[in-house]
């Protein structure tokens, strides 16, 4: 089957003073209709930015513009104008952020916020936009939902907030939706929900998920395929299982030793030694060899090639202990 | 029989609700209605709960941040609600809290060393100058901060460090209790985890008990000795760690439980939890 949106070596360079440095660096990989892809990794490595720049509304200044290509249907979208783009975002790729407080406009009622998307993208006025509103609202299992059109952001709950801002996504019927940390934002049992809700209508309108997180928990019960990122790269890609049972890379594995486990004994957590390197200070060679606990020579110098492990032809991590 | 560090008896904390052209009464919030705990020395007391449940107004009522609207609250057996002043300022010291946002809660025209270093003075701990600065020095490597870092500035710090300097200027007082209200729920997993072991740490080298707060159930579960669920102002049940992670009692509990996200994709739970 053919990818719905295909990324290829996206290089996104950011501008601080006079210095270049690349937030994303030479990114690849695939979407697939029905399937959810998950980005992993911890704040500032690269994840969000990666969204930002296949949806091209990256903050500009400091970023630059991204290189490499975003193939959605036949089409470069790094290479579209502004106007085109315009069709594209939000119609056939659906966005929604982490935080739904500030993604939604505090002065306008949710109902002329999703009427607005209708009307955009729709080509639906009047009495057809709102009822368009309200069947959004009812997909995502809001009860009432003509009456909680006229309400203000601040009148709903944070896990109401968030499945407006899912039916907001979801109302053009896109191919690709992208979750910017969906739930990291609500507690567990409105996670539960909201993931819940997030399978559902992927299983109904069989669009792909790019789901981005820091939590290992959402990993295991969201993704297909797992991307985990470090200081801007990947370091190891593959399918759910690969990544669970065969984890390969040691940032990986550092990163399951981190997590308190429920079943697991009251023994000693193993964080990753020292801190992520800031933007700028990356060192040469695997960026987390200043880290990590098997580091040799070869690993300071050099790009360290993606190897493809034996668990599953789309199992590679990026680590000369592959080799 | 012991004497619990902390103990809370029925208390509760409810906040007006005003209404209508002057301001009228119309009703309260029960955000604390009728808890009652011990936390014994030298234990962690963990509260679970979702938003709203009233998790972190009951850690601050606990502790008198805020006023509790009634019920007794005990600090080893000594009234904490009808103390004197002098006492209290006394008191004050031994009870610690860490927020969750370490970014918000230093001040952020303050130098590290002034953030940990300033409520020395206050509580009398350090008479000169040379005292404060070694106390903070030995703070800082305590938390395993290098000492030069003591006149940079919060923003200079990664989330993670910030956290610590947090930790550090409430173990600073040497304190009996702190209130660790979502310590950990803003870093990231090995960081977080950094944070865990230095908080296990910290608690065995300087004999504190904790009061937990969190909704992070997995952090709660390796962490406690005893935890408290809440739901809507009230405790749903409370006990043992390991007896309420493996045997829940109540429906809500249970709830709580299941909707942890799973930690390996073969134990995926699909069954679709209602809206509360």
């Amino acid at each position: 089957m053919d990818p719905i949106l295909s990324v290829k070596n996206l290089t996104t360079p950011l501008r601080i003073g006079r210095d270049v440095f690349n937030v994303v660096d030479n990114l690849s990989f695939d979407l697939h209709l029905g399937k959810t892809l998950a980005l992993v990794g911890e704040s500032g490595c690269g994840k969000s930015l990666t969204a930002l720049s296949i949806m091209r509304i990256l903050p500009d200044p400091p970023c630059l513009l991204p290189r490499g290509a975003v193939i959605y249907k036949g089409q470069n979208l790094l290479d579209l104008s502004e106007r085109a783009m315009r069709k594209i975002r939000g119609a056939r790729i659906g966005m929604i952020f982490q935080d739904p407080t500030t993604s939604l406009n505090p002065v306008f009622t949710i109902g002329a916020q999703l009427i607005e998307v209708a009307e955009l993208h729709l080509n639906l006025y009047g009495e057809e936009a709102i009822s368009r509103a309200v069947q959004a609202l009812n997909e995502v299992g809001i009860v009432n939902s003509e009456q909680r059109l006229s309400d203000y952001p601040h009148q709903l709950s944070g896990g109401m907030r968030q499945r407006v801002m899912i039916a907001m996504a979801l109302m053009c019927e896109p191919d690709i939706l992208i979750a910017d940390e969906p739930t990291t934002a609500l507690d567990v049992t409105i996670q539960a929900q909201v993931l819940d809700l997030m399978k559902e209508l992927q299983a109904r309108k069989g669009m792909a998920i790019l789901l981005i997180t820091h939590d290992m928990g959402v990993v295991a019960e969201m993704a297909d395929d797992v991307i985990v990122m470090y200081a801007s790269q990947a370091v190891e890609r593959g399918g759910v299982y690969d990544i669970f049972d065969q984890m390969t890379h040691p940032y990986t594995m550092g990163l399951f030793a981190s997590r308190p486990l429920l079943k697991k004994s009251k023994e000693k957590l193993i964080p990753i030694q020292g801190t992520v390197p800031a933007i700028g200070q990356y060192p040469k060679g695997c960026r987390f060899n200043t880290r990590c606990p098997y580091v040799m020579p070869k690993c300071l110098e050099g790009d360290i090639p993606a190897f493809s492990l034996k668990t599953s032809e789309k199992h590679f991590a990026n680590c000369w202990l592959c080799q | 029989m012991t004497i619990p560090l902390l103990e809370a008896v029925a208390l509760q904390k409810y906040f007006p609700i005003y209404s209508g052209l002057f301001r009228r009464h119309v009703g309260e919030v029960k955000a604390v209605d009728g808890v009652d705990f011990k936390l014994y020395e030298g234990q962690v007391l963990g509260i679970v709960g979702e938003s709203g449940s009233g998790k972190s107004t009951l850690g601050r009522a606990a502790i008198r941040l805020i006023e509790p609207t009634s019920g007794k609250l005990y600090y080893r057996g000594q009234n904490f609600l009808t103390i004197e002043k002098n006492q209290l300022k006394q008191m004050r010291r031994q009870i610690q809290i860490i927020f969750q946002d370490p970014c918000a809660s230093l001040n952020p025209r303050k130098t590290i060393f002034q953030s940990i270093g300033d409520a020395l003075v206050y509580h009398e701990l350090v008479k000169s100058e040379e005292e404060q600065q070694a106390y903070v020095v030995e703070i800082l490597k305590k938390i395993g901060l290098s000492p030069d870092s003591m006149h940079r500035y919060p923003h200079q710090f990664s989330g993670g460090q910030q956290q610590r300097i947090c930790i550090g200027r409430a173990i600073a007082m040497n304190p009996k209790l702190v209130v660790c209200d979502e310590a950990v729920s803003a870093l990231d997993v090995s960081v977080q985890a950094q944070i865990l072991n230095l908080l296990v740490e910290l608690k065995e080298i300087m004999g504190l008990s904790y009061l937990f707060i969190s909704h992070n159930l997995s952090v709660v579960r390796y962490i406690c000795d005893h935890v408290l669920v809440m739901h809507r102002g009230k405790v749903v049940e409370q006990g043992i760690v390991e007896k309420i992670f493996n045997e829940p009692q109540e429906p809500y509990t249970k709830k709580l439980l299941s909707a942890i996200p799973p930690d390996h994709p073969r134990k995926r739970h699909l069954a679709a939890i209602s809206v509360i």
